[in-house]
């Protein structure tokens, strides 16, 4: 049909007619506004609902709280271990050329492919009652499925690869010469990862470090396996918004999901503001530095 | 200790290695890995081994099961296949055109990655149940889009956006202008050039952007149960039917399920991790 459009009607040789461009940006953020801004905007909305204090009164309930508690305590343990895991293997991965190269970062990114279901499930199959570890941790008495320790084991799990992925391409895009380098003229290792490959990362590993954390505070599905779900014990923010929700204390289960979309937000923010960052470097390092960048 | 026989096991080459940390960063990353994913996954492999083959057959075959399955491969198809559209006219829109709000609308791609999906899930539901913002308009029309099959699709929809948008838009952004003037110079009409000179650009891009998306919609649970209804045979997903016989005690019909699970996801794995080296194999060879 476009073929009947004889060339000299087409504007330039790389862009459409104006009247093409303005539908497809109209379907692309129609689409986009009934997909992602009415539900962002349908979670606030309805945690206000009933006004501010009913608002502020749902999340100063103590069931709310130890919830928020239990979710950053799980974050803070996580996020950190994958962190250390994450710098380990994107060290080893980037810099070295070994045998199993590439199914070893096919298995570091097996956890993204395993449904959140299977990944509770695995912890629940290792160290629950019926589990491989199950009669030992009963006679000794400690508790990890169902209990605190579950829910930070299966968070680590999901969040896995996440700083690995981020930093895997970019050290190896980056290449040895500057850590080889640092090394001949009398560096340690230590020094030269601190001094040198750090600074060189430092956008990309704060990158991972934000999408990890989002994750870890926000999964749903394989903590919700090994929680046990008892009030104000193991319950983190979104087995909270679930029970809320279930119990139909609609105000309740929005006004404790509002804090979750307000961390998405934050979190999309610093994402964001790191791109810029690193484009701005990156303009930098091309050109001769700006002398006042035009706003 | 244990990370140094571990390391001691990786294979050694003979080359001199300038770079020190090559045995403890790789040893604690097989550690490390071994403990949190290798070795509780072998438990899922083993707890089937306690089945016969016959007891596992019924587990998985049964027909709640089966329907479950259709379900949850059915829906992720068609959210897969609309992502695939949407998000190749999202990246098209944000690569190729300048508008009001562009940086804003780029940063929101990434927001089903950053929200939690049950608080996803919860607020889809509130859009389109009878009494929610959407839901209500529909409703009078007969088209119920929760507590059904098409809820799931939505939700499916939802989580998959960014995985083609992210993927698509880089290739976009390098491919080369000159080919598309070259095309016009040669009397290409603009949508000949589309389709025959940009469309098979980025369409490994968009293949292995439709295989992320599909592969995370199979396996996605919080953000479905809110707005699924949850009917057995009709609006059940399989991640569910796995909790379902968790919390009924039936730990070797909740492991043979989810291991078929684990099965379709490491094949999807495989399949995405190919796709992606022949991408980067047909972006090389064109510069």
């Amino acid at each position: 049909m476009s073929q009947t459009l004889s060339p000299h009607k087409v504007q330039a040789g790389t862009t459409e007619a104006r009247w093409i461009r303005r539908s497809l940006i109209g379907l692309a953020l129609t689409f986009m506004f009934l997909f992602l801004v009415l539900p962002l905007a349908a979670v606030f909305t309805e945690a206000l609902r009933k006004g501010l204090d009913a608002y502020l009164e749902a999340l100063k309930e103590p069931d709310a709280w130890s919830a928020i508690r239990l979710t950053l305590l799980t974050a803070a343990v996580a996020v950190p271990l994958n962190l250390v895991f994450g710098v380990a293997a994107a060290w080893a991965i980037a810099k070295y050329e070994f045998k199993g190269k590439s199914l070893l970062t096919t298995l570091v990114d097996l956890p993204f492919s395993v449904s959140p279901v299977v990944a509770g499930l695995i912890y629940v199959l290792m160290f629950g009652a019926q589990g491989w570890f199950g009669p030992w941790l009963q006679a000794h008495d400690i508790k990890i499925v169902f209990a605190v320790p579950g829910i930070i084991l299966a968070t680590v799990f999901v969040t896995f690869p996440f700083i690995a992925r981020e930093l895997i391409p970019l050290m190896q895009a980056q290449g040895n010469d500057e850590e080889q380098a640092a090394i001949v003229l009398g560096a340690s290792g230590w020094q030269t990862f601190w001094r040198v490959t750090l600074p060189n990362i430092k956008w990309g590993l704060l990158y991972g470090v934000i999408l990890c954390n989002a994750r870890a505070m926000g999964e749903f599905g394989a903590v919700s396996v090994v929680s046990g779900h008892i009030r104000g014990q193991t319950n983190t923010m979104p087995l909270h918004v679930e029970i809320l929700y279930n119990e139909y204390q609609s105000v309740g289960a929005f006004a404790v999901a509002s804090l979750l979309a307000l961390l998405a937000l934050v979190t999309l923010a610093i994402k964001s503001f790191i791109e810029w960052r690193h484009e701005q470097e990156l303009q930098a390092s091309a050109n001769t530095p700006p002398e006042r960048p035009t706003a | 200790m244990t990370a140094l026989s571990l390391a001691a096991s990786a294979p050694k080459r003979t080359p001199a290695k300038v770079l020190p940390g090559f045995n403890l960063t790789l040893g604690f990353t097989l550690l490390y890995l071994s403990l949190i994913v290798l070795i509780p996954l072998s438990a899922l492999v083993f707890k089937t081994f306690t089945l016969t083959w016959d007891q596992f057959w019924v587990a998985v075959t049964s027909p709640r099961v089966l329907a479950s399955y259709r379900l949850t491969f059915g829906a992720s198809l068609i959210a897969a296949l609309v992502n695939v559209f949407f998000g190749m006219l999202v990246a098209w829109v944000l690569v190729r055109y300048d508008f009001f709000g562009k940086k804003i609308v780029d940063a929101l791609v990434d927001l089903p990655f950053a929200l939690p999906t049950a608080v996803a899930g919860i607020s889809l539901t509130a859009l389109l149940a009878g009494n929610g913002w959407i839901g209500q308009y529909l409703e009078p029309l007969g088209i119920q889009l929760a507590f059904n099959p098409n809820g799931v699709v939505i939700a499916l929809i939802f989580i998959g956006l960014p995985f083609v948008v992210r993927t698509v838009q880089p290739v976009l952004e390098d491919a080369e202008k000159e080919l598309e003037e070259a095309a016009t110079c040669l009397g290409a009409t603009r949508w000949q050039t589309f389709s025959k000179v940009i469309f098979p650009t980025i369409a490994p891009a968009l293949l292995t952007g439709f295989a992320m998306a599909f592969a995370r919609a199979i396996g996605e649970y919080g953000s479905v149960i809110f707005i699924a209804g949850n009917m057995p045979m009709v609006s059940e997903i399989t991640p569910l039917i796995i909790i379902g016989k968790l919390e009924q005690y039936d730990y070797a019909g909740a492991t043979a399920v989810a291991l078929v699970m684990l099965v379709v996801s490491f094949i999807l794995l495989l399949i995405i991790n190919g796709l992606q080296t022949w991408q980067r194999r047909r972006s090389g060879a064109t510069s």
